[in-house]
């Protein structure tokens, strides 16, 4: 697949872990080219190689061998803390454990990005609360993820991975231990957030009811990308 | 960068109250232990140092026979007469002070209380010899030991028993039988290397060799030496005066003998370096220990925190914010921990001290060592271990469970 000005593009994308007899090959040479503004779903088995491509595109992990360009920047030349910057101005995370901080307040969990961007405690306090209003969780900022329901910890962590404004949002399973009711609302919150915040999604995920919800998905297989369904906009 | 993560260090601790006070504990237990003990121990050896300088500084006993008992068989040595003394006096060159002992023991008695207790009878000099102080009331006057008056000094533990709280200058009290008015109290001086030293009565000695001995012979002399004289020619002074006048044939052996208390000052000064180097190596191993626990708790904390390290990365953290932070969390924690411990330490020491009957010294070297030691390894092994999780893919930090 090409697009014009693609956020992200992938060249002969290779991952390998280990050495010598024992070393795996994860991904076999992936190419992907996503466009700013799309909702992405990845599917596929386990081992397909989606959660590997999904660090690599998420600046955690780098490739053994190919090309992978965010915003025309070659990632793969960047060290550990160039990766950690680039992460913090452009990139939102999605987990689905939700990874919160535990006996932290949902607004500080919230917050934190913002304290590593240097933001001052007013901005903070109105971004954050800006960011919970988004997700429906204002009236809980004060709340630890522990008096939490499952679905309110995966939206707070959702207000965590936006309040910076990122381009693109990186979520992985991010329904994967919620119900099916909860799911529907966080993958309505991530369309929402995608049509008119304009924020690019790329999401992992097994469930097709989930995958439904983009506009593009991705399917992947033994560490290669098997095809693309491309969803004509209604 | 450094506001940010010191407000997250100290958020992390605010909220994570338990863990930080197991933190701080193991080094609070750590510096608190060494510091007491090692205290304690200092307190130890300066009280004995402190009785070793109580037997007086080079004074040297003269008593008859050889060693500490009267000798074997054979006839008993003769004891002393005054002639001696005086002749110490006169003829010897580098004495300070000269002093004769008559001792005998007895059961003193007030208003119906009893106490078995030892009588030494002696000279006024025998203060300045021994450097025993009156704490209350006097010494004797020149006229009371010249006519051998009923007059008595007694120590603390005589004054304790007997008297129970009443003042006892100016009362009369029954020792062996004898009326005989209290002048003054000694300065207490504690146990000593030979049993209570407050444990005695003190009369002139013409009235013990009047009324309890029953002859005027001296069991034992104290000489005191002079400092700018050396003890050991003095001492040969001394053999060579007595052989002289006791009449000791050349080859003979003496019929008395003449002890350094020196000698036995070194002795003790021995044994107090041994227990002043035992106290150090029990020192250094409850640090030792206490560094275990430290870092015990420290690995545990940051094992359970790589997950929390992984989230930082994955929301833009680099690398060293995270380790700064947790730096910064350790250096709070381990110095709060030490200064607590030194704290506890000080109120600990200040009250066993005088339980023990130990003097209380503070000793800064201690105190900054083992504050130093632990907090090092608190600061340690708090940011090794982390260092370690930094270094991890966030992927792998968040997986960890």
């Amino acid at each position: 697949m090409s697009i014009a000005d693609p956020i992200i593009s992938m060249r002969g994308v290779t991952k390998v872990y280990g050495q010598g007899p024992t070393a795996f090959q994860a991904l076999k040479g992936i190419d992907i080219d996503i466009a700013q503004g799309d909702f992405v779903a990845v599917m596929g088995p386990s081992g397909s190689g989606k959660s590997t491509t999904m660090n690599i595109l998420g600046c955690l992990d780098v490739p053994s061998g190919g090309e992978f360009l965010f915003k025309g920047r070659h990632v793969e030349t960047l060290d550990r803390d160039q990766r950690a910057l680039l992460r913090r101005r452009y990139l939102g995370f999605v987990f689905q454990g939700f990874n919160l901080l535990s006996r932290t307040t949902a607004l500080e969990n919230v917050e934190l990005p913002l304290l590593y961007r240097g933001e001052d405690k007013k901005t903070r306090y109105d971004m954050g609360m800006a960011a919970l209003d988004k997700v429906g969780l204002k009236d809980w900022w004060d709340h630890t993820p522990a008096e939490l329901s499952g679905g309110q910890q995966q939206r707070v962590a959702i207000a965590r991975a936006i309040v910076t404004h990122p381009d693109v949002l990186l979520a992985d399973e991010p329904t994967g231990n919620l119900d099916s009711e909860r799911s529907v609302e966080i993958m309505e919150l991530l369309t929402d957030l995608n049509r008119n915040s304009g924020i690019t999604v790329l999401m992992v995920t097994h469930e097709p009811d989930m995958a439904a919800f983009a506009r593009t998905i991705v399917h992947f297989k033994d560490g290669l990308v098997e095809r693309v369904e491309q969803k004509v906009a209604a | 960068m450094l506001g940010t993560t010191i407000t997250l260090a100290f958020r992390a601790i605010n909220r994570h109250k338990l863990r930080s006070f197991l933190t701080t504990l193991g080094i609070i237990i750590g510096v608190a232990a060494v510091v007491t003990m090692v205290t304690l121990g200092n307190g130890a050896t300066a009280a004995v140092r402190e009785q070793i300088s109580s037997l007086g500084a080079n004074v040297l006993q003269l008593r008859p026979g050889q060693g500490f008992g009267r000798g074997g068989g054979g006839p008993r040595p003769p004891d002393f007469k005054e002639r001696d003394l005086t002749a110490i006096e006169n003829q010897l060159t580098g004495v300070r002070a000269v002093a004769p002992v008559v001792q005998s023991s007895g059961t003193a008695i007030y208003e119906g209380n009893n106490w078995s207790t030892t009588v030494y009878g002696t000279t006024s000099a025998y203060s300045e010899v021994q450097q025993w102080k009156v704490a209350d009331g006097r010494l004797f006057l020149p006229d009371e030991e010249e006519a051998g008056k009923s007059v008595c000094i007694i120590g603390n533990t005589v004054r304790t028993n007997l008297f129970q709280g009443t003042e006892p200058v100016g009362k009369r009290m029954r020792i062996k039988g004898v009326s005989c008015q209290v002048v003054g109290v000694l300065a207490t001086r504690g146990q000593g290397g030979f049993g209570d030293q407050d444990d005695v009565v003190v009369m002139p000695i013409k009235f013990v060799q009047r009324r309890f001995t029953g002859d005027r012979d001296i069991s034992q002399i104290m000489v005191a030496v002079d400092d700018a004289y050396d003890t050991s020619t003095v001492q040969s002074s001394l053999e060579e005066l007595m052989r002289e006048r006791r009449k000791v044939k050349a080859g003979d052996q003496d019929n008395f003998n003449v002890f350094d208390t020196k000698q036995i000052s070194d002795t003790l000064t021995g044994t107090t370096t041994i227990l002043t180097q035992i106290v150090g190596a029990v020192a250094a191993i409850s640090l030792l220990v206490g560094g275990i626990g430290i870092m015990n708790i420290m690995l545990v904390s940051v094992t359970e925190r790589t997950r929390e390290i992984g989230i930082r990365l994955a929301i833009g953290a680099v690398a060293r914010e995270v380790l700064l932070q947790f730096l910064v969390e350790a250096i709070v924690l381990s110095c709060l921990g030490g200064l607590i411990g030194l704290f506890l330490a000080l109120i600990a020491t200040a009250a066993i001290a005088p339980l023990m009957q130990v003097p209380f010294l503070f000793d800064i070297k201690v105190n900054f060592i083992a504050f130093v030691f632990s907090a090092a390894i608190g600061v340690v092994f708090g940011y090794f271990p982390a260092r370690r999780a930094a270094a991890l893919n966030p992927i792998d930090a968040l997986r960890h469970e």
